[in-house]
């Protein structure tokens, strides 16, 4: 840089004479979008998202009002002398060897596998949520503490774990199962979410929120978790998928749900006994938990795609 | 180099000592009193359950008690079973079944997944891709569990391909079928994962400038687009390892295979809780091995990793 020669050069652009407040205006009659109204509109457009959607909320509708779709009890009126009897007229998917109906027992264990993974994934991405963003933002020792701690619980495969702590367990329902896989997958949440927010913590957003005086919780609560929280998003959707089917391995084994409780996984489970006469008691209710599992994995992958426009870009 | 090999060996012993402490205060530490529950409804004399809780050190503090079970781990004593057998003789017993079972899993999981994800990879958008796809999101979906009975009951009960139950021997040719039960989801899951990896270096730098210096199409496919493809695979295929310990002992019990995971799945089933808990020790153990080893692979595959630290 010719240093000695100031006047001769000009290191500053010509003066540009449009006045400063036209090359600001804003249009203010556009509406804001925000990342969420971005994604929105890329899922809107997805024949997938509608797929997996309209599967899910007729789920939940089983799950919550099961007496819409089946007239029959499923645990009144079994009779053995239909055990494991082929379909007929009123039981279009036969009987179990109880002499229960497959079909009423298929419907009425939705709500227990949902329940399941539900309150699973929502205590896995609570705790992730909350240790993470804590360790992201505060840094330091406790950052130190709790990703060494995370470290720990994840290097115990999750269903091994769960298969000690429920093996143990005194009792059995759907909080303590939901509890007991939330244990040994939370470092997973975690991590997303602690690495989401030390990049979001460094952004100018938070800068000129530090520089407005808002306390450092508050920028915490209003700013970085709702810019780092999509990650976590994807990743609970995935996993509510893989909590019932976990739920389906402990129940099958005769650690998961209790015996009485009317889920999938029980039903597999007590269905293996008469495979080889009966193989479609074993089979509906397998085909409704890999039903279930697809349309979560199915929305977790539009849903990732549209809430990372670098993925869909690549697509 | 061997600083990074001794950096990730030192970093484990922490979380080795943690994870087998969370293991057996998870176990130890419940409420209940294991010496009073061995005597039932009639309580025995305080002095015998002062004897027993001295010899089996249950008077010592937490600690103390991790101390011993830590030292016998290490040491090879694992315990017994119920039925007074050792554990470790056990182990001796399941675990060349299952590390074949494993090593067949595995096998068919990368072989065929890398292909069919590169194939998927080079020609995305196309017919194969398509099919690919979907195929694996249902395989994705479809738990172990259920892919194991299914299979079982067509190949084994209905068209009489296979023995439904393998012999006690395992011979290597009756676990074929469990080891590719065993092997879906991750299957799929490695198609994915491969597609992903090799349609994103499809368009790296160095493929073009591979391809521009005049290379075969068979060269840049194999050599450059492939094995920096890898690299996310091997990592998953680590990570796997946990996932076939738990596969198996769905796949074992199904199959009724005497490995590890079919001495697990029965000692769960009986309420075994001691063989449980000495069983899933080493499982996590073998993890967590199993990830060590993927690390220092990584590092041998990938130079930038070596140098960042």
């Amino acid at each position: 840089m010719p240093s000695n020669d100031m006047t001769a050069t000009h290191y500053v652009a010509p003066l540009d004479e449009t006045p400063l407040v036209a090359v600001d205006r804003v249009d203010e009659s556009a509406k804001t979008r925000s990342a969420w109204t971005d994604a929105w509109d890329s899922l809107r457009t997805s024949p997938m998202f509608w797929i997996s959607a309209v599967l899910i909320v007729l789920i939940l509708l089983v799950a919550i009002v099961p007496q819409l779709f089946t007239h029959t009890s499923p645990t009144l009126g079994c009779d053995l002398d239909f055990s494991n009897a082929s379909p007929r007229a009123g039981h279009p998917l036969g009987f179990t060897r109880q002499g229960c109906d497959v079909y009423a027992r298929v419907i009425y264990g939705t709500r227990a596998s949902l329940t399941v993974g539900i309150l699973a994934t929502v205590i896995f991405a609570l705790v992730g949520l909350i240790i993470g963003a804590v360790a992201g933002y505060y840094g330091g020792w406790l950052d130190a503490v709790v990703s060494r701690l995370g470290d720990i619980f994840f290097s115990v495969p999750s269903v091994l774990g769960a298969i000690v702590l429920m093996s143990v367990l005194p009792f059995r329902n759907a909080t303590t199962v939901a509890l007991v896989l939330a244990v040994f997958t939370w470092p997973q949440a975690a991590r997303i979410v602690r690495g989401a927010v030390v990049l979001a913590k460094n952004s100018d957003y938070v800068l000129s929120a530090k520089a407005l005086g808002v306390s450092r919780f508050k920028i915490l609560l209003r700013h970085v978790v709702p810019n780092s929280i999509a990650p976590l998003i994807v990743l609970a959707t995935v996993s509510l998928g893989s909590f019932i089917v976990a739920e389906a391995t402990l129940s099958f084994l005769g650690i998961g749900l209790p015996p009485s409780v009317m889920s999938w996984g029980n039903d597999i489970s007590q269905a293996q006994a008469s495979i080889r006469t009966a193989p479609m008691s074993l089979f509906y209710p397998a085909v409704a938990l890999s039903i279930t599992v697809l349309a979560f994995l199915m929305l977790g992958d539009v849903v990732r795609d549209a809430l990372d426009p670098k993925a869909r870009a690549n697509r | 180099m061997w600083w990074y090999f001794l950096r990730r060996v030192l970093q484990m012993i922490p979380v080795f000592f943690g994870a087998t402490l969370l293991i057996y205060f998870m176990v130890f530490a419940l409420p209940g009193d294991p010496i009073r529950a061995l005597f039932g409804d009639h309580p025995p004399a305080q002095s015998v359950i002062d004897t027993l809780r001295h010899r089996y050190h249950l008077d010592q503090p937490f600690i103390v008690q991790y101390w011993y079970y830590i030292t016998g781990l290490l040491r090879g004593d694992f315990g017994t079973t119920y039925s007074g057998q050792r554990v470790i003789d056990v182990m001796k017993q399941a675990f060349p079944i299952t590390a074949r079972l494993a090593v067949l899993a595995l096998l068919f999981e990368a072989v065929a997944g890398i292909v069919v994800g590169l194939i998927s990879g080079l020609r995305k958008g196309k017919i194969f891709d398509g099919v690919a796809l979907v195929v694996s999101l249902i395989l994705i979906s479809v738990p172990v569990l259920v892919t194991g009975f299914v299979l079982q009951f067509l190949l084994g009960v209905k068209w009489h391909v296979i023995n439904p139950s393998v012999s006690p021997g395992a011979p290597t040719q009756q676990l074929i079928l469990p080891a590719i039960v065993l092997a879906t989801v991750s299957f799929a899951y490695i198609v994915r994962l491969t597609r992903a990896s090799v349609s994103e270096n499809m368009s790296a730098d160095f493929v073009r400038t591979a391809t521009a210096k005049g290379l075969t199409r068979t060269r840049v496919v194999t050599v450059h687009i492939l094995r920096n493809s890898l690299i996310p695979v091997i990592t998953y295929l680590g990570v796997d390892i946990g996932n076939l310990m738990v596969g198996a002992i769905v796949t074992e019990g199904i199959f009724n295979i005497h490995g590890v995971g079919g001495t697990v799945y029965q000692a769960v089933t009986r309420g075994e809780g001691p063989t449980v808990v000495s069983f899933v020790a080493v499982m996590v153990l073998i993890f967590m091995a199993a990830n060590l080893l993927v690390d220092l692979l990584y590092a041998v595959l990938d130079p930038r990793i070596r140098y960042a630290k």
